[in-house]
């Protein structure tokens, strides 16, 4: 398959998934199914942004839920202080990146090797969890907002628009700003791998010395990436707080252990692939739980199964070893056509 | 007076409880280059392999020295055959495989065990100074700590066994054409790692209790203390546990035991920007 032929499938199948999610689902009207899209959305954006930087920028940053969380609990502090949510969430954002831009500081100018920058940031992210869960009380209030501890924020406000305060978003229509939200950062992310800086942060990835020598400060791209890593986090914290609510288990080690099978099982290096991890993984988690009376089917264990085999025996990830398969199907077609000569010319040929 | 010795007595504590727990993985890191995410796991383990046989009536002296280093380092050797085995020299995949490994253990335990809290009341009661008392039991693990650091560091360094591990690691071809066989070095390595962990976990458990998600209290800790302290395993690991074990104790002094935790890991992330390969890339470069 050539690469333009499989570029354009990938698009068709992108704008196909965005008309069935943003068209099709809400007009079945079923609530159920568009607060699980929004949760699953949110958190596909969360896989999005370690995709991003992981398997662009080879930035392996074990403690992504750190930037997550961090956005969720300021949104749903600003937001019940502040009270315009919208402005809230900017806030969060720009909060996550700027704590993004600090820790990408201390990591790469320390010049940490990956497997290192693994370890810190995955501390990092525990840090704040060890934090937040013990708020707990009266002492631990920000402006008119408690902190609540193990328990988090259960009254986490929802999104408004801008400047009118006093109108929080539908259910629904929470659903299409996260669907949307995710296919407007998945574009962005196409975007960033396609310009200049992407493929400065690509070459970095595959040699980092080379980069150097050539002139990149490959500190500086680092730096980039992550925080627009940090960004994507943010965005996705945000969402993730109007539909279920911010607590401290955003950073627990779970959380952030399934961002890495999300990118794993789908396939590192490309964006696609962590998205479809994180649906699958998650429709997978749901069904267990509706499992009732299996001894066997405690999440972690089948999560963690899943990512010993996935590292063991797929190690390239669900999306490239289809697209693999596909090729090695087209080209045995190829193959058995010139074999029978055919007066058509193969389709996949033609421009 | 009184309190400047408990102070004192306690610092030494954490410093202690701190190299304890990071003693396993810090065989298994610096030998063998492998990040075990799953060393949280095998300190649960542990902990579980001691608190079952010791219900079930063995002596619990016998169940935290001898029942649970063997059992968990019999785990350990199942998983090296079936996971680790396959990706030696692949650093950041075993960090995967191991990860999936840690979750898959907590999984399983709480299916086994249930998600509850369950206790060995520490023995051998307390020691009074002055008006204040500390436990004797929590005394005992430090001097089995130190107990061990000295038996790593006699086996290292003046046995055979020692001379043959560090070689294989050095160099695996050259100690491969000396008649050494590689492969085996690295398991017997992982094992013992292991089973120092399950000692550890069964160490520490009647002092914190067991429950299925223990390992992630520790994991944190532990590989902060492993990677601050660098290369050298012996000489590392006690210096950074003893900057890390009293920053934390100082700080849960002053302010609570959680900030004190806090603190630690923000003083770890401060000392790796400024010595990236931890404390004996930069001091004690010669020792163990």
């Amino acid at each position: 398959m050539s690469i333009v032929l499989r570029a354009a499938a990938g698009y068709c199948v992108v704008a196909l998934a965005s008309f069935y999610a943003l068209v099709l689902v809400p007009q079945g009207g079923d609530v159920t199914v568009m607060i699980n899209g929004a949760i699953y959305s949110s958190y596909a954006i969360l896989a999005l942004s370690l995709a991003l930087i992981w398997g662009y920028a080879g930035i392996l940053s074990f403690g992504q839920a750190a930037f997550f969380g961090l956005a969720g609990y300021i949104y749903a502090v600003a937001g019940l202080n502040i009270g315009d949510t919208a402005i809230a969430a900017l806030l969060a954002i720009g909060g996550s990146a700027a704590f993004a831009l600090v820790v990408g500081y201390f990591v790469f100018w320390g010049r940490l090797s990956d497997v290192y920058l693994g370890v810190i940031t995955l501390t990092v992210s525990l840090i704040l969890y060890r934090f937040i869960n013990q708020t707990a009380g009266e002492e631990w209030t920000i402006g008119v907002a408690p902190l609540g501890g193990f328990n988090g924020i259960p009254a986490t406000p929802i999104l408004t628009w801008f400047g009118r305060p006093d109108e929080p978003l539908m259910p629904e229509q929470i659903y299409l700003l996260s669907v949307g939200a995710l296919i407007l950062c998945y574009l962005l992310c196409r975007l960033v791998i396609i310009t200049r800086f992407g493929r400065a942060a690509i070459a970095i990835r595959e040699n980092p010395a080379r980069a150097e020598l050539l002139g990149y400060d490959t500190r500086l791209y680092k730096l980039g990436v992550f925080t627009l890593g940090g960004i994507l986090a943010g965005v996705s914290g945000v969402l993730f707080a109007n539909s279920v609510f911010v607590s401290p288990t955003m950073f627990n080690l779970q959380s952030n252990g399934q961002i890495i099978i999300w990118v794993i099982v789908g396939g590192l290096g490309t964006l696609a692939g962590p998205v479809i991890g994180c649906f699958l993984m998650l429709a997978l988690s749901t069904w267990l739980g509706t499992l009732e009376g299996v001894a066997w089917a405690d999440p972690n264990l089948v999560m963690g199964v899943a990512l010993t085999l996935c590292v063991v025996g797929l190690p390239r990830g669900l999306l490239p070893t289809a697209a693999m398969i596909g090729d090695a199907a087209l080209a045995g077609i190829r193959r058995m056509r010139e074999r029978r000569p055919s007066p058509v010319q193969t389709v996949e040929e033609r421009p | 007076m009184d309190y400047a010795v408990i102070v004192l007595l306690q610092i030494l504590l954490t410093v202690a409880n701190l190299a304890l727990i990071s003693a396993g993985l810090a065989v298994i890191f610096g030998m063998m280059r492998i990040i075990n995410m799953a060393h949280g796991e095998f300190l649960m383990l542990g902990g579980y392999a001691a608190l079952v046989s010791h219900q079930a009536g063995l002596n619990l002296w016998l169940a935290i020295f001898v029942v649970a280093p063997l059992s968990v380092g019999l785990i350990g050797a199942v998983l090296e055959r079936l996971v680790i085995r396959r990706l030696y020299g692949r650093m950041i995949d075993t960090m995967l495989a191991t990860w999936g490994v840690s979750l898959a253990l907590i999984g399983l335990v709480t299916v086994l065990f249930g998600n509850t809290v369950a206790g060995i009341s520490p023995p051998l009661g307390s020691l009074q100074i002055g008006d204040y008392a500390i436990s004797l039991y929590e005394l005992l693990t430090a001097g089995v700590t130190a107990l061990m650091f000295l038996a790593g560091w006699w086996v290292l360094a003046r046995t055979r066994i020692g001379l043959v591990a560090r070689a294989a690691m050095q160099n695996r071809e050259m100690a491969a054409a000396l008649g050494v066989d590689p492969s085996r070095v690295y398991a017997a390595t992982f094992v013992t790692g292991a089973a120092i962990s399950g000692l550890a976990g069964a160490l520490v458990a009647p002092i914190t209790g067991v429950v299925p998600s223990i390992g992630a209290t520790y994991i944190a800790k532990a590989f902060i203390t492993v990677i601050s302290g660098g290369a050298a395993i012996l000489s590392g690991t006690l210096s950074a546990a003893g900057l890390l074990g009293t920053v934390n104790a100082a700080f849960s002094f002053l302010m609570s035991p959680v900030l004190g935790q806090v603190a630690l890991l923000a003083c770890a992330v401060v000392l790796l920007r400024l010595l990236p390969e931890g404390v004996t890339g930069r001091f004690f470069r010669r020792s163990l």
